[in-house]
């Protein structure tokens, strides 16, 4: 596996974006670091911490893209993982602020004391490691995700009751996280961090090394998924989100694969809510609103479902176009809007932003190397307009 | 199933008074049916006489509430899954041809391609000269080999039967069930087709479902009538044809 990442075939698409990536991920700390607050190329705190928040959304939007696109799975609840690797992490904060804290206990975080709690619940244990917390961010998403998917998929769940049932999951554990007895900060989650490995939070170094951080989390989870969707397992995905029933039929266990990609899937998202909370600061749990995990979808969507970079650049463009608008007087049209680029994609652009650039391109090419094969395998939103009308019957 | 007569363990596929009924209707009716190793069998019936119910119950996707069927003399088909099933040796083919469509030719027959089928091992598969070399070998047998990197979605009908029938080869099955193979081709393709299964018959054992009468002469095995879930009629196409029941439900009453 590690011969084929490191080695493998990286067609030029793919080299270019690991490329801006990398430039992204050196170049911006460096701008924010290096020069002076004067200089015109400066580049502001506030604003390397958004496109560190955007990177994160990206790397969910890759992990929802590799379901989606590649295996037909249509989660409505990704949200969820997101938040419960932002909660891990968050824990991990909160643990490291000591007796900093209003109250100053030097265990107990300080909305614990407010409880009147006199330990520290059995779950918040160890969360004082940092390693511990790393381990729970992809274990707990990656839990979940499993035994949800076991059950979901033995049960042969699919199409657009699968997506129901991940919106019902994500909005439980909404509820669950507003209780204040439950352990998580109730309505105000988890904030007022301090520290991460010692350094503070709120240092231009240490944004500047979590903005760095999250651009090598995105290129590393790009290339995982490209070494999935390029192996034979990745054509097992497609031809169960092709055809299900064709492909049980020849042998393979759906189940299996689709327990293993979800798995790997919700594993990504809980990487991106642990990069996203020490950047924005706070955890809560309105990360777990359903909304949400429907917006992630829109940007796989928007960008070009099937495609991985495209449902990173998706992620990043829907988002820039978000701060843009909401910051300015149309900021009450945004939902409007953002429902009427899902429509104005699933009908006019059905491959997305990117799918779209790359059926143009490969069109540019053809009379050139004359019936030259297309090995793209884009999937298209106009299925997911099929998916939810009549999800996938077997023959 | 505690005395094992002599039919069950020397037969390819051996049924015995099968029965299935959704929601009060008899699909399948105390059907028996036996093929021999080897043997290549056509199964008629007008619309609604229960073909592809008896294929959906070999193939595991409907279990019957009564009877046995047993495959190669061993193996009790009611009790396994569709992946189990396939593992065993029994491939499938659909009415409608179903490839994948957004993969070339080369993937869906690497795809069908008898090797290891969990997870972890297509993980970290890596193409070998054998896989090439039965692919070549399939391609050979079904004549696409010009077409092997082109998308299967971009194949005619014809050639997307084709390919179906590869992947099954592919499989390496004991037993293929091919289900209506030649309904929308060409009276050419038609007769290609005869010819391809007349060749794959060589190795393997095969179960045709087929309506185009002229298809079925031209395979020239023995032929079995379905009606109402059961058998009507069993022999050559001549016997069958000349056979008043079967005119009569051919015919109407």
């Amino acid at each position: 596996m590690t011969r084929h990442i490191l080695t493998g075939t990286l067609n030029r698409s793919a080299t270019i974006f690991l490329a801006i990536v990398a430039v992204a991920g050196i170049l911006l700390p460096a701008m924010n670091l290096l020069l002076p607050d004067s200089s015109s190329l400066h580049v502001p705190t506030y604003l390397m911490s958004l496109f560190g928040k955007y990177v994160c959304y990206a790397i969910l939007a890759l992990s929802i893209d590799l379901i989606w696109g590649y295996c037909g799975i249509l989660s409505l609840g990704h949200g969820a993982f997101f938040a419960l690797g932002g909660y891990a992490m968050g824990m991990y904060l909160m643990r490291q602020i000591g007796t900093r804290g209003v109250y100053a206990d030097p265990v107990l975080p300080d909305f614990m004391v407010f409880l009147n709690w006199k330990a520290l619940p059995w779950y918040w244990h160890g969360f004082d490691m940092f390693w511990f917390a790393v381990l729970m961010v992809v274990l707990v998403p990656g839990l979940l995700a499993f035994c949800f998917g076991w059950l979901a998929f033995r049960s042969r769940v699919t199409g657009v009751y699968f997506s129901i049932i991940t919106q019902a999951m994500t909005y439980a554990l909404l509820l669950a996280f507003f209780r204040n007895d439950f352990g998580f900060g109730g309505n105000n989650g988890l904030t007022d961090f301090k520290d991460i490995l010692g350094f503070n939070v709120q240092a231009d170094g240490t944004r500047a090394a979590l903005f760095a951080a999250s651009c090598l989390a995105l290129a590393v989870s790009f290339l995982i998924c490209r070494a999935v969707v390029q192996s034979k397992l990745g054509k097992v995905l497609l031809a169960i989100r092709d055809a299900e029933s064709r492909t049980r039929f020849l042998g393979y266990r759906v189940e299996s694969y689709k327990l293993f990609v979800f798995t790997l899937s919700a594993c990504l998202a809980g990487v991106a809510g642990a990069l996203y909370v020490p950047q924005v600061g706070i955890i809560n749990p309105s990360e777990f609103v359903p909304g949400n995990s429907i917006e992630a979808v829109i940007w796989v969507a928007v960008g070009g479902r099937g495609t991985l970079i495209g449902a990173a650049l998706g992620a990043i463009v829907v988002n820039y176009a978000k701060t843009a608008f909401t910051s300015g007087p149309l900021a009450p049209y945004w939902l409007f809007l953002l429902g009427a680029l899902f429509v104005f994609v699933t009908l006019l652009l059905p491959k997305g932003l990117l799918g779209t650039f790359y059926a143009w391109w490969d069109n540019r090419i053809i009379p050139l190397s004359k019936g030259a094969p297309s090995q793209r395998h884009e999937g298209n939103t106009a299925e997911f307009a099929r998916d939810v009308a009549e999800p996938h019957m077997a023959e | 199933m505690t005395t094992l007569d002599a039919r069950k363990t020397s037969a390819m596929l051996y049924l015995d008074g099968v029965h299935v009924s959704f929601d009060g209707f008899h699909a399948i009716n105390n059907l028996s049916l036996t093929i021999a190793p080897g043997e290549m069998r056509a199964i008629i019936g007008p619309n609604g006489a229960g073909k592809t119910t008896m294929m959906d119950i070999i193939t595991g996707k409907t279990r019957p509430d009564a009877g046995d069927v047993l495959f190669d003399g061993r193996a009790d088909l009611t009790q396994l899954d569709e992946a189990e099933i396939a593992e065993l040796g029994i491939g499938r083919k659909f009415q409608k041809p179903t490839v994948f469509e957004n993969q070339t030719v080369d993937d869906n027959l690497l795809l069908a391609l008898r090797e290891d089928r969990s997870v972890r091992a297509t993980l970290r598969w890596r193409r070998s000269r054998a896989d090439t070399e039965r692919i070549d070998r399939v391609l050979e047998t079904i004549r696409l080999q010009d077409l092997r990197h082109r998308l299967a979605g971009g194949l005619s009908h014809g050639q997307k039967q084709w390919l179906e029938i590869g992947m099954l080869l592919a499989q390496d099955p004991k037993l293929l069930l091919v289900d209506e193979p030649v309904a929308g081709m060409t009276d050419t393709e038609t007769h290609q087709t005869a010819e391809l299964l007349k060749d794959i018959n060589r190795e393997k054992t095969i179960v045709v479902v087929e309506h185009d009468m002229t298809f079925v002469r031209e395979l020239g095995v023995k032929v079995t009538c379905l009606h109402e879930g059961a058998v009507l009629a069993e022999g050559s196409i001549d016997q069958v044809s000349r056979n008043e029941r079967v005119i009569e439900v051919y015919l109407g009453r």
